[in-house]
C-alpha cells in the first residue's frame, strides 16, 4: 500500500468517519472535512457534496444533533455533536466492519486441513 | 422529534440547510483565499470542489421527504426494470411460483366446487337425507307403507319425497336407447326448488298405486331425441314397451346420492310402481328420502321429531318396524362426506408444494442479493434507510409473486380440466367445479401471502449487509449469516420434500397390498354387461322367460373365444348388492325381521363358480337340473358357514327365508369361498359380508318378471376381452334384433374403479412429491453451485497449498449432505406425526402401520440421492478449479 492517492469511501464508511470523529469533539461542517482529512493523513478526501446528505441523514436518525453556534474563526455555524443513539450506532459499525475484516484475513490464511 | 412537529419545522430545516452549506462554502473561500489566491480564482475552486449546490440542497432534503404513493409507483417501475434485466432469473423465479400457485389454484377450484359451494338449490342448507336405519343397517331403504306414514306423521318437514332408481327402454324414437331413470313422490322438484322448463311435474293423484302412465324427461333427452319440440308436452313415449304421457321437461343433472347412474333422463311417478311389494311395510327397494326442513326447524329437532313418529309406529306395526328408525343427513354432508377427508389431504399436499417452491425463490433471491450489493450499496448511499430498501425489494417480490400468479391462473385453469379428466366418477359435483370470485381471491391472497413469505428474509439480509460487499470490488464474499441463512432454507425445503415424499411412498405401498390382496374370485379374462331382453318380454309368462333366459345362455356360450358364461342378477361383486333375511330351520323362528339373520344374496347360473373361479370347499355347486321343478337349494360361502356352522356341518341343513306368514325353506347343498363384495379395502370392516347364491332357475313366477329388463352376464374368455363385444352381440342380434346389450366392463375395470378414489389421491399426491423433489433438488444444487462460485478463490488456494481434488469433492459434497440429512431428519419427525393424524381420520392407509419404516427409510434414501446429484456438478466444477486462475483475480 505504498501509493498516496487517495481512495474514494465505500458507502456507511462516511457516516463511521463523521461518528468517530464527532465522538472526540462537537464540529461544524466544514471543520469535519478537515478534521477527517488531517487524521487520515490526507489518505482520505471527503466528498463535501455526499457531506452534508449524510449529515441530514445522521439528524433523521437521531445519530447527531445540531445547533446554530460561532466557530472558532468567529462565524456563525451550525455545530452537530454526537448524541447516545449515534454513539451506539457506531460501536455496531466499527465492530461489523471489524468482522468483515478479519473474515477477509481467514481466507487469506493458509488451510487448515 | 414527532412526524407531525416535523412537518411544520420541515421548511425551517430546508432553510437552515441551504444557510448551512452557503457559510461552509464561503469559509472554504475564505481560506483559499488566504493561501494566496484570487478571489474569483478561489470562487471557481471551491464550487467546483463542493459540486452542484442545488443538486446538494435536494438531496438533504430528500432524507426528511416521506414515502408517498409516487416512491410506490416508482418502485414497481423500478422493480420491473429489474426484473427485464435478469432476465434468466424472472423466468425461472416466476415460473416456479406459477407452477406453485397453479398447483394449488387448481385444487382449491376442486375444493371450492365440492365442497365448500352451496349445492345448486335454493336455501339448500336445508335440505336433508332421510333413509330408515335398523340396528344392522345404518342408512337402508325406506319402505312405501313406512313412508307414507312418516310423511304424514313428522312436524318437521316443509317438503319430504322419496325416489327410487329404476331404468326403461326407450323405443320408437330412432335406435332404442337405455334410459336411467327415477321413480320420484309428486313433490321432488318442488322439494328441490327445481322449476320445468316446460310442462310441469306430477300431481299427487298421479302419483297413486296403479295411476295412468306419465313421466318427466330430462332437457338433454328432449334436445337428443324430440329435437326440443314444443309439442311433445301431452304426447306418448314408450318405455319398456308402454305408453307414458310426457308431462314436463326438466333441466339437466342433479348430482343427488341416489344416483346411481350419473345422468337421469327420465322420472315417473314412484306410487305407479304396479307391483304388489310396493305395499310390504318390510320390503327393500333401494327407496331413500330427501326433506326439506321447516324454516327454524334444526336438523336435531327434526331427528327428534322423525324419533317420535317411529316409536309410535313400531307399537302399531311392531312386526315390522321394530328397531326401526331414521338416520337424518345434511344432503350436502350425504354428497360430498366421502370425498373431503381426501380432498383436504390433497390440498394440504399441494400447500407444501407452493412452500416449498417459496423457498427456492427466496434462496434465488438471497443469492441475487448479493450480486445486487453494489446497486444497494449505492441506493443506501443516496440516503436509502434500511427499511426503504425493503419497501423496495418486498416490491419486487410481490411483482414477482403477481407476474407468477396470473400464469399460475391460466395453468390452474388448464390444471382444473386435467384434475377433472383424471378425477373418479366418484367425485360428486364435478360438474359445478370451476373458476369464480372465490378461486380469484385465493389466487390473490396466497400470492400475495407467498410474495412477501419468499421476499422478506431476502430482504432483510440483503438491506442490512449491504455495506460491507461493496467495500470488495468483486463483492465476491459472502457474509456468514447469509450462508447460513441459504442453508436454513435448503433444510426447510428437504423436510418439507421429505413429508410428500413419505405419504405419497405410504400411498403406494398401501395400493401395492390392495392388489395383493385377493379378492376371492380371479378377475382376469372376465368381461361383463347388462343384458335387456325385448321389451315384450317384460310381460311374457315365466316359462317364456325362463326360455328365452336358456335361449340366450346357450348362444353366447356358443361364441368362439367364450369359456363360461352365467347370468347373474340382484348383486354383483364390488357393483351393487342386495341383501336378504333368513333364520335357520332348526332354531325357532324369530319374532320380528330386525332379529333374522343377514346376508348378501346373488343369483346366478349353474357355471357362475367356474366363471369366477371361486374355489369349492365342500358340497357341490348348482347344476343345470336345479330348476323351477326342481327342490330348492341354496350354496353358501365360508364366512356364513363359519358364523352359523362352526362344526362345519352346513352342507344338508336348511335355512329359511320365508316372511311373518310364510316359510321358504332351502337346502344348503355346498360352501364356497368368500368373495370380497365391499371392494378390497373396505370389505373386511363391513358387517354384512355371508353370502349365498341361489340358483337363477329357481326365482319364483312373482320375481323372474323383473328380469328381462335388466340382469347381468359373466363372461370367462380367451383372448382379447374387448374384441369378444362385436361377437357377443351378433349372436344375441341373431336371437332377436330388439335384445340390449350395455355396459360392456372388463372385471379389472370394475375392481380398477373400486380403488378408484384412493389411486386417484396417490396420483396427485406422487405428481406432489416429483415436483417437490425437483424443486428441494434444484433449491439445493443453486445453493451449492452458488456457494462454490462464491469460494472459488478460498478452494484456488486450498489446491495451491497442497489439497487433493478429493479433499475438495469432499468439502463441496460434504457442505450439501449435510443440509439433505439435516432436512431428512426434521423431514421424518414431521412424517411420522402428520401420518399418524392423516392415518386416524381417513381410511387411504389400508394395511400399513402408521409408520412404516421401509417405505420412511426408501424415501429418505431417494432423497439423499437426489442431494447428492445436485452437489455432484459443483463438486466436480471446485475440482477443476485452476489456482493460477482463481488467483489472479487478486
Amino acid at each position: 500500500m505504498g501509493n498516496r492517492q487517495p481512495r474514494d469511501l465505500f458507502p456507511g464508511a462516511l457516516e463511521m468517519m463523521i461518528l468517530r470523529t464527532l465522538k472526540r469533539q462537537p464540529l461544524h461542517g466544514y471543520a469535519l472535512v478537515q478534521r477527517i482529512k488531517r487524521d487520515s493523513d490526507d489518505l482520505l478526501q471527503i466528498e463535501e457534496g455526499s457531506l452534508y446528505p449524510a449529515l441530514q441523514r445522521l439528524l433523521k436518525e437521531g445519530c447527531v444533533e445540531a445547533a446554530w453556534g460561532v466557530s472558532s474563526t468567529n462565524r456563525r455555524v451550525r455545530i452537530y455533536k454526537l448524541t447516545r443513539t449515534g454513539a451506539k450506532y457506531l460501536e455496531r459499525q466499527v465492530s461489523s466492519f471489524e468482522q468483515m475484516l478479519e473474515g477477509i484475513a481467514r481466507v487469506l490464511s493458509p488451510v487448515k486441513s | 422529534m414527532n412526524a407531525l412537529r416535523r412537518m411544520f419545522s420541515r421548511r425551517r430545516l430546508y432553510s437552515d440547510l441551504s444557510a448551512e452549506i452557503a457559510g461552509h462554502l464561503q469559509e472554504k473561500i475564505d481560506e483559499l483565499v488566504a493561501s494566496g489566491i484570487s478571489r474569483e480564482e478561489a470562487t471557481r475552486m471551491a464550487r467546483r470542489e463542493f459540486g452542484n449546490v442545488t443538486l446538494l440542497e435536494e438531496r438533504g432534503r430528500e432524507v426528511w421527504q416521506w414515502p408517498s404513493m409516487e416512491s410506490f409507483f416508482a418502485d414497481v417501475r423500478f422493480g420491473l426494470r429489474m426484473l427485464r434485466k435478469s432476465p434468466g432469473f424472472t423466468v425461472v423465479a416466476v415460473l416456479t411460483l406459477a407452477l406453485g400457485i397453479g398447483a394449488n389454484t387448481a385444487l382449491f377450484s376442486v375444493v371450492n366446487g365440492v365442497l365448500l359451494n352451496p349445492l345448486p338449490y335454493p336455501n339448500s342448507d336445508r335440505l336433508v337425507t332421510v333413509d330408515a336405519s335398523k340396528p344392522q343397517f345404518k342408512r337402508g331403504s325406506i319402505s312405501y307403507p313406512n313412508f307414507l306414514d312418516w310423511h304424514r306423521l313428522n312436524q318437521c318437514f316443509s317438503y319430504f319425497s322419496v325416489s327410487r332408481g329404476t331404468g326403461f327402454m326407450l323405443t320408437g324414437a330412432g335406435a332404442p336407447e337405455e334410459l336411467d331413470a327415477v321413480a320420484v313422490t309428486s313433490d321432488f322438484f318442488a322439494m328441490l326448488g327445481v322449476k320445468p322448463i316446460l310442462g310441469r311435474s306430477f300431481t299427487p293423484e298421479e302419483d297413486q298405486i296403479g295411476m295412468g302412465h306419465v313421466v318427466a324427461i330430462s332437457a338433454d333427452l328432449w334436445r337428443r331425441k324430440f329435437s326440443a319440440s314444443r309439442d311433445i308436452i301431452g304426447k306418448e313415449i314408450s318405455l319398456d314397451g308402454k305408453g307414458y304421457t310426457v308431462v314436463g321437461i326438466f333441466p339437466g343433472h342433479f348430482d343427488l346420492p341416489m344416483y346411481y347412474f350419473g345422468q337421469t333422463d327420465a322420472y315417473i311417478p314412484l306410487g305407479e310402481f304396479a307391483n304388489p311389494v310396493l305395499s310390504n311395510r318390510v320390503a327393500g327397494l333401494g327407496i331413500h328420502g330427501i326433506a326439506r326442513l321447516k324454516p327454524g326447524v334444526t336438523i336435531e329437532q327434526a331427528r327428534a321429531d322423525m324419533q317420535r313418529v317411529t316409536n309410535y309406529l313400531a307399537q302399531v306395526y311392531p312386526e315390522a318396524d321394530k328397531d326401526m328408525g331414521t338416520a337424518l343427513t345434511p344432503l350436502k354432508e350425504t354428497i360430498v362426506g366421502k370425498v373431503r377427508g381426501f380432498l383436504l389431504l390433497l390440498l394440504g399436499a399441494v400447500g407444501f408444494v407452493l412452500l416449498i417452491a417459496c423457498v427456492n425463490v427466496a434462496n434465488l433471491l438471497l443469492a441475487r442479493g448479493n450480486t445486487r450489493s453494489r446497486e444497494i450499496a449505492v441506493r443506501s448511499a443516496l440516503g436509502a434507510g434500511t427499511s426503504r430498501l425493503i419497501r423496495q425489494m418486498l416490491t419486487e417480490s410481490v411483482l414477482l409473486a403477481a407476474v407468477g400468479g396470473a400464469l399460475g391462473l391460466a395453468f390452474a385453469a388448464a390444471g382444473t380440466r386435467a384434475t377433472l379428466a383424471a378425477l373418479p366418477s366418484t367425485l360428486p359435483r364435478a360438474n359445478e367445479v370451476g373458476m369464480d370470485a372465490h378461486v380469484l381471491w385465493f389466487t390473490i391472497v396466497i400470492s400475495l401471502c407467498a410474495g412477501v413469505f419468499f421476499g422478506l428474509l431476502p430482504a432483510i439480509r440483503t438491506a442490512r449487509h449491504s455495506t460491507y460487499e461493496a467495500l470488495k470490488e468483486g463483492g465476491r464474499s459472502v457474509s456468514p449469516s447469509r450462508r447460513h441463512a441459504q442453508g436454513a432454507l435448503v433444510v426447510v425445503q428437504m423436510a418439507l420434500a421429505l413429508v410428500l415424499l413419505a405419504g405419497a411412498g405410504l400411498l403406494i405401498r398401501s395400493l401395492s397390498q390392495l392388489w395383493k390382496i385377493d379378492p376371492g374370485f380371479d378377475p382376469n379374462h372376465i368381461i361383463t354387461f347388462n343384458l335387456a331382453l325385448p321389451p315384450q318380454m317384460n310381460r311374457a309368462s315365466p316359462a317364456a322367460i325362463r326360455a328365452a333366459l336358456h335361449n340366450f345362455d346357450a348362444a353366447i356360450a356358443a361364441v368362439p373365444g367364450v369359456e363360461g358364461e352365467s347370468l347373474s342378477w340382484g348383486a354383483f361383486p364390488m357393483y351393487s348388492e342386495d341383501d336378504q333375511n333368513f333364520w335357520l330351520a332348526d332354531q325357532p323362528r324369530p319374532a320380528s325381521e330386525g332379529q333374522m339373520y343377514n346376508m348378501l344374496d346373488y343369483i346366478v347360473g349353474p357355471d357362475y363358480l367356474e366363471v369366477m373361479h371361486i374355489p369349492l370347499l365342500a358340497g357341490r355347486f348348482f347344476t343345470a337340473s336345479d330348476n323351477e321343478n326342481s327342490k330348492a337349494v341354496v350354496v353358501i360361502d365360508e364366512v356364513l358357514a363359519k358364523k352359523y356352522f362352526p362344526n362345519g356341518d352346513a352342507v344338508g341343513k336348511i335355512i329359511d327365508q320365508g316372511d311373518a306368514t310364510h316359510t321358504f325353506p332351502f337346502e344348503i347343498v355346498g360352501v364356497v369361498g368368500h368373495v370380497k363384495q365391499w371392494g378390497l379395502d373396505t370389505d373386511s370392516q363391513n358387517s354384512l359380508r355371508a353370502q349365498l347364491y341361489f340358483p337363477f332357475m329357481q326365482l319364483g313366477d312373482n320375481v323372474i318378471s323383473v328380469v328381462p329388463s335388466n340382469s347381468n352376464v359373466i363372461v370367462r374368455a380367451t383372448g382379447d376381452l374387448l374384441g369378444l363385444t362385436d361377437a357377443i352381440r351378433a349372436a344375441s342380434n341373431r336371437l332377436s334384433k330388439d335384445e340390449v346389450l350395455t355396459n360392456f366392463e372388463t372385471m379389472h375395470e370394475i375392481i380398477e374403479s373400486s380403488l378408484a378414489p384412493r389411486r386417484f389421491a396417490m396420483m396427485l399426491l406422487g405428481a406432489f412429491a416429483a415436483v417437490a423433489l425437483a424443486l428441494a433438488g434444484i433449491g439445493l444444487y443453486g445453493v451449492i453451485a452458488y456457494a462454490v462460485g462464491q469460494r472459488t478463490h478460498e478452494i484456488g488456494i486450498r489446491i495451491a497449498l497442497g489439497a487433493h481434488p478429493r479433499d475438495v469433492f469432499r468439502l463441496v459434497v460434504g457442505q450439501g449432505l449435510r443440509l439433505a440429512i439435516a432436512g431428512v431428519f426434521i423431514g421424518a419427525a414431521a412424517a411420522l406425526i402428520l401420518i399418524r393424524v392423516l392415518s386416524s381420520f381417513s381410511q387411504l392407509l389400508y394395511g400399513i402401520g402408521g409408520s412404516d419404516p421401509v417405505t420412511l427409510i426408501a424415501v429418505a434414501a431417494v432423497l439423499l440421492a437426489v442431494a447428492f446429484l445436485a452437489c455432484y456438478i459443483p463438486a466436480r466444477r471446485a475440482m477443476r478449479v485452476d489456482p493460477m486462475v482463481a488467483l489472479r483475480y487478486e
